[in-house]
């Protein structure tokens, strides 16, 4: 996803004079393209996200169209009162890119996790938070947010994440996308873990299940009118994430249920990292495995749901 | 032209002395400090037009010490950015004009919500960035205050724009050697202040920050090659009222009537 950025930003960079890439001091290489194509638009901000924030919000003042990118925790919550004063109540339209989020660098530890991201990003009014599945909903999204007036978040893997859609849909922020149709469950998910999610589906289309997958890369604002479909439609809506379940994708639809008239036809159940630090390093799939988030789990939490429910 | 300059300015902290008394609105002290400052820069050094506030080619200003808002509400309703009967609204519920400048243009003249400390530089420095990237040569001032100089983020855009060269931005600290509650230079160790701007690659010059000749030719001074300028002014909290200055009480209080009245004998301005 890393590699797939950095491409097509070099692509728009080209197209769209307005656009700026600011980097804290990473992707050595990475967009050297960029900085043949784009001269003087690459400007490498130094550690020092704070300041990096402010001086995009100031570019985005004066009609420039500026992408942040450093690694998520530092990009997000490092800076977050620039992101919130200097980006959001000042109208800025930054584009904040978090590369590595959730569990991507299982292995450098919590230092370099990002679970609390969209929870704490979702607050801010006049924010968008997208994460995109894959590189097809990265490209597209990517132009969707430069073509957004207001401020941005776009939520990255790390690299070599499968493309999902097979034709490139036609994305806008804020619409979800059916991966697959279903019945009696819909599998919501956010990010790159949709793989695995797609793997859950299988398995429960093995077991008999046949599990509408829709992908809500866009997790503010939130599509309520799919939501609406979906809860009315099926007995269990499971709601999948690489982030802590505070507050996030499972946390956005839950408080959009407490605002319903009504209790809706289908549960809710959440798939999500637990709110813990984890003291273990390991790989990504490890990580993943441990708060239940694999294909396997997945599919026997909702195929016991969905028991309960019948 | 110094001399008017002056009068403005002693009607500037009036108005603003008597406003803080009519709505409650505190940092009177902070405010009355810059003054000076802002009178020189806002009606003899920036290349504005205030029927056209958004000129592309116009000169931006930051307040990056936010809570001195009263005093640039005041300014910029007397260069003509609004009406200046636009300030009875001061203080009311629903209104604009608080205690910081707002986002979202509500104010015609301000061109980013500060009041969070440690803010107004880099987004300051982003627009000197922008200003070069599309080939313009509008400046780009920022006034700082002493106490703000304990933000890390200063420091960084600091690094950041001595690395970038940027000719194009200037701050100016207000010194007035207070913050909230405590001397500037005993909270954390600020000084030597202007050494530490020319340290991160500023050029930098001390003056009386209530020098207006000083204030004028130090804002108008052309900036030193590849270096951004960092003009360190020494200046007095309270500024202008016997009772108010060098006082840090000033910072929350608010004056009664009486102290507004002999407010406005000290500084010559007829009721």
């Amino acid at each position: 996803m890393r590699n797939v950025f950095a491409e097509e930003i070099t692509r728009l960079g080209a197209i769209d004079q307005r656009l700026v890439l600011l980097s804290g001091d990473i992707g050595n290489r990475l967009f050297d393209r960029f900085k043949d194509g784009c001269p003087g638009r690459f400007l490498n901000c130094g550690i020092a996200e704070a300041n990096m924030m402010g001086v995009a919000a100031g570019m985005a003042l004066e009609g420039l169209r500026p992408v942040v990118y450093t690694i998520a925790p530092f990009t997000t919550t490092r800076c977050l009162e620039q992101i919130r004063v200097d980006a959001c109540y000042n109208h800025a339209p930054v584009i904040i890119v978090g590369t590595g989020a959730g569990l991507s660098y299982a292995e450098l530890g919590p230092t370099h996790h990002s679970c609390e991201d969209i929870a704490i990003l979702r607050t801010l009014p006049g924010m968008t938070v997208f994460c995109p599945c894959d590189p097809v909903e990265l490209r597209l999204g990517l132009k969707a947010a430069l073509d957004h007036d207001g401020p941005v978040y776009i939520r990255l893997g790390k690299k070599g994440e499968p493309t999902l859609h097979a034709r490139a849909p036609s994305l806008r922020l804020g619409e979800a996308l059916t991966l697959r149709d279903g019945g009696e469950v819909c599998l919501i998910a956010t990010g790159t873990l949709m793989a695995e999610v797609l793997r859950a589906a299988d398995l429960l289309a093995e077991a008999g299940v046949k599990a509408r997958v829709e992908s809500f890369h866009t997790v503010k604002p939130l599509d309520e009118a799919r939501l609406a479909e979906v809860f009315a439609g099926c007995q269990v809506v499971a709601a999948i994430e690489e982030h802590s379940r505070i507050g996030g994708l499972g946390g956005a639809i839950a408080e959009w249920l407490a605002a319903r008239p009504a209790p809706p036809r289908a549960r809710l159940l959440s798939c999500a990292v637990d709110d813990v630090f984890l003291h273990q390093v390991g790989s990504q799939d490890w990580a993943r495995s441990l708060f239940g988030l694999t294909a396997e789990t997945i599919a026997g939490k909702v195929r016991d749901a969905l028991a309960a429910a019948r | 032209m110094i001399a008017a300059l002056k009068d403005r300015a002693a009607l500037l902290r009036a108005r603003i002395i008597e406003t803080s008394h009519r709505t409650g609105t505190p940092h009177l002290a902070s405010c009355l400090s810059c003054v000076d400052i802002l009178t020189a820069l806002y009606f003899e050094v920036l290349r504005l037009d205030p029927a056209r506030p958004d000129l592309p080619g116009r000169d931006r200003f930051l307040l990056s010490k936010g809570h001195a808002a009263p005093a640039l509400f005041q300014v910029l309703a007397m260069r003509g950015f609004y009406p200046e009967s636009r300030l009875d609204t001061y203080g009311e519920d629903g209104g604009v004009f608080g205690e910081h400048p707002p986002a979202g243009g509500e104010v015609p003249g301000i061109e980013a919500a500060t009041g969070s400390l440690g803010h107004g530089l880099p987004i300051g420095l982003g627009m000197a960035l922008a200003a070069r990237l599309a080939g313009r040569d509008n400046r780009v001032f920022v006034i700082l205050g002493d106490g703000e100089c304990n933000e890390g983020s200063v420091w960084e855009a600091a690094m950041m724009a001595a690395a970038q060269r940027m000719e194009n931005l200037t701050i100016i600290v207000d010194y007035n050697k207070w913050q909230a509650t405590g001397r500037s230079d005993e909270v954390l160790a600020l000084a030597p202040l202007a050494d530490k701007w020319r340290a991160f690659g500023w050029s930098a010059v001390e003056i009386d920050g209530h020098d207006m000749a000083a204030v004028v030719d130090a804002l108008k001074r052309p900036p030193e090659a590849g270096r951004p300028t960092a003009i360190v002014a020494h200046t007095v909290k309270g500024r202008g009222v016997s009772f108010m200055e060098d006082d840090n009480n000033w910072h929350y209080r608010i004056p009664g009537k009486d102290e507004v009245l002999a407010a406005r004998r000290e500084l010559g301005v007829a009721p």
